[in-house]
């Protein structure tokens, strides 16, 4: 990769950019028509179905529409924050996506090509920053749009995003320590080509809360309180129509499928499966290495669809107590039972097991101790009126 | 002129121009999206000297999450406009006048020195030369920097035991 001459490295990386980013955009209306086919489907009723073959074109078509829709701006908002938020909330997505390895190598007319556009030695942290930046979008269109279901969405989103970041940071920081490099790369190759190498198993608590952290940041189900249509019509997005709105919902999605790429990259072994990764020469490894992540990440995806029909809504003090209460003391035990039993054994085995153990330990604590803290049915208001428990108590 | 030349004068005049834009935009939210332009600016700076910890560091820690909080606290109070009456009238008025000047001063000594003095100039390549990934700076940190980061962490630690016990309501209230 170092050594390729610069015309090459150039074409290459033009080459490279382009290919994702529009991988990613057609994974979006891919996506999109996933969601809707699936729903359909784990609701017993068919989805749409008449754009082409399965309704696989239905997405262009709503696309169509969107784009044909008058682009509305209403009179009350304030118009450069107005404009410019859809537009924040869709770049950091599709940015992201730069430092991820989709795939391990490819080579082409006797140069080695990395599949990955840009291998930067703080990658996951520029991942981190990019996410963080993220919230900028959805506070900014909230506040613009000068209404005040916006307003209490774009609030509700950000502090959950702030509160859910932490965790995610925190999460990864095990991977790290064991794999002791920031390269997207080499976390992907430090995990071997079984299953049971990989760092899921590992680090398997932080695996859930890395998880939980993301379904969180991406604003799905069970964590969609930004947009909670019985309460706030549609949240921070509620002013925006037309091809404005259609911004924020991609990047809904496009947060989504980096979410998974992130993931399968950190956790899920990357593009290694069995060694199927390495049959087939040198041009062949590279594309089956690509297909491999891509199946991988397409599986984490349909989880996100199953998981949005399967949980219902937090209430938002559940939410935050669910981010600081049980997810921190999660990730922070993960990480310091990971460096001790690193430093101590340096097996693997023993951390994964290690990991589960403490994991398994510190949600009985925390549970025990929430439910030994939730309070009791009040049986009398702040303005000492009778509650509906106390009068079901008199009768 | 090569291209660092060049993106150092384009992150430093984006830079400039976000600090001018702090203080000259009237809506408190304006103001600090362009400190938020500036921080940008400035991780872009802190990458043409090497320091890829550092910027991702600044993007994260200022523009990730200190600015959000600010926004948010302009969001939750609803700022309005300021005038500029208000906000500089009175007796600070005096203190801004001498502030300023000993800033200016200061900006043309350093500018005055830094075109003069060829020993700074020629000098400034070695500094961006010691290794800065984030390898080095972990070592450094564990290593000659201990004390100062345990330190460092104590007092965030009591920091954040302060708010706590400042903020939380004795439980009496809340029943």
């Amino acid at each position: 990769m170092e050594n390729l001459p610069f015309s090459v490295l150039i074409l290459s990386s033009i080459v490279k950019i382009l290919f994702i980013a529009h991988l990613l955009i057609i994974g979006v209306m891919a996506m999109i028509w996933a969601e809707r086919r699936v729903s359909g489907w784990m609701q017993d009723r068919l989805g749409p179905n008449r754009v082409g073959f399965q309704g696989i074109l239905q997405p262009i078509a709503d696309g169509i529409k969107f784009l044909f829709k008058e682009d509305l701006i209403p009179d009350h908002v304030d118009k450069p924050l107005y404009v410019l938020a859809p537009a924040m909330v869709l770049i950091p997505a599709l940015v992201t996506i730069a430092v991820v390895p989709f795939g391990s190598s490819i080579t082409v007319l006797g140069h080695e090509i990395s599949l990955q556009v840009a291998d930067i030695n703080i990658g996951i942290l520029y991942i981190l920053a990019i996410t963080s930046l993220g919230v900028y979008g959805v506070v900014l269109g909230a506040w613009a749009s000068n209404n005040k279901y916006s307003l209490l969405g774009g609030l509700r989103s950000s502090a959950q995003m702030i509160s859910y970041e932490l965790t995610l940071g925190l999460a990864i920081i095990g991977v790290l320590m064991l794999t002791s490099s920031l390269h997207l790369r080499a976390i992907a190759e430090a995990q071997g080509a079984y299953p049971w190498h990989w760092n899921f198993l590992i680090h398997f608590p932080a695996f859930l809360a890395f998880t939980t952290a993301m379904f969180a940041e991406t604003n799905r189900l069970p964590f969609d309180l930004a947009e909670a249509e019985q309460e706030l019509v549609a949240g921070y997005h509620t002013e925006y129509s037309s091809m404005k709105f259609a911004m924020f919902f991609m990047a809904e999605y496009m947060h989504m499928i980096v979410g998974s790429a992130v993931t399968v990259t950190l956790f899920l072994g990357g593009w290694h499966f069995f060694g199927l990764e390495n049959i087939g020469g040198p041009v062949w490894s590279g594309v089956i290495s690509f297909g491999i992540f891509f199946v991988k990440t397409a599986i984490f995806l349909f989880v996100f669809i199953w998981v949005r029909w399967t949980l219902p809504r937090f209430r938002y003090d559940q939410l935050m107590n669910f981010g600081w209460k049980f997810l921190l003391p999660v990730t922070l035990t993960s990480i310091v039972v990971t460096g001790t039993l690193w430093i101590i054994t340096g097996s693997r085995l023993v951390v994964g097991i290690g990991n589960a153990v403490a994991g398994f330990i510190v949600v009985s604590i925390v549970a025990g101790l929430l439910v030994m803290d939730a309070p009791k049915p009040a049986m009398q208001d702040s303005d000492n009126r009778l509650t509906p428990t106390a009068l079901d108590a008199i009768e | 002129m090569n291209a660092e030349q060049i993106l150092f004068i384009l992150f430093g005049a984006v830079s400039l121009i976000g600090a001018v834009a702090v203080i000259s935009f009237r809506h408190p939210i304006y103001s600090a999206l362009s400190l938020v332009v500036t921080f940008f600016a400035q991780a872009g700076l802190f990458l043409l000297l090497g320091a890829h910890f550092v910027a991702a560091v600044q993007v994260i820690v200022y523009a990730g999450a200190i600015m959000v909080l600010f926004l948010f606290v302009i969001m939750l109070l609803n700022l309005g406009t300021l005038s500029v009456k208000g906000a500089i009238g009175g007796k600070l008025k005096g203190f801004a006048i001498i502030l300023g000047i000993l800033l200016a001063i200061e900006g043309i000594y350093i500018a005055t020195n830094v075109l003069n003095n060829t020993a700074i100039a020629s000098a400034q390549p070695a500094t961006a030369a010691p290794n800065t990934t984030t390898y080095d700076i972990g070592e450094l940190l564990f290593s000659k920097y201990l004390l100062p980061f345990e330190v460092t962490s104590l007092i965030l630690l009591a920091a954040l035991i302060g708010v706590i016990v400042l903020v939380k309501r004795s439980s009496n209230d809340s029943i």
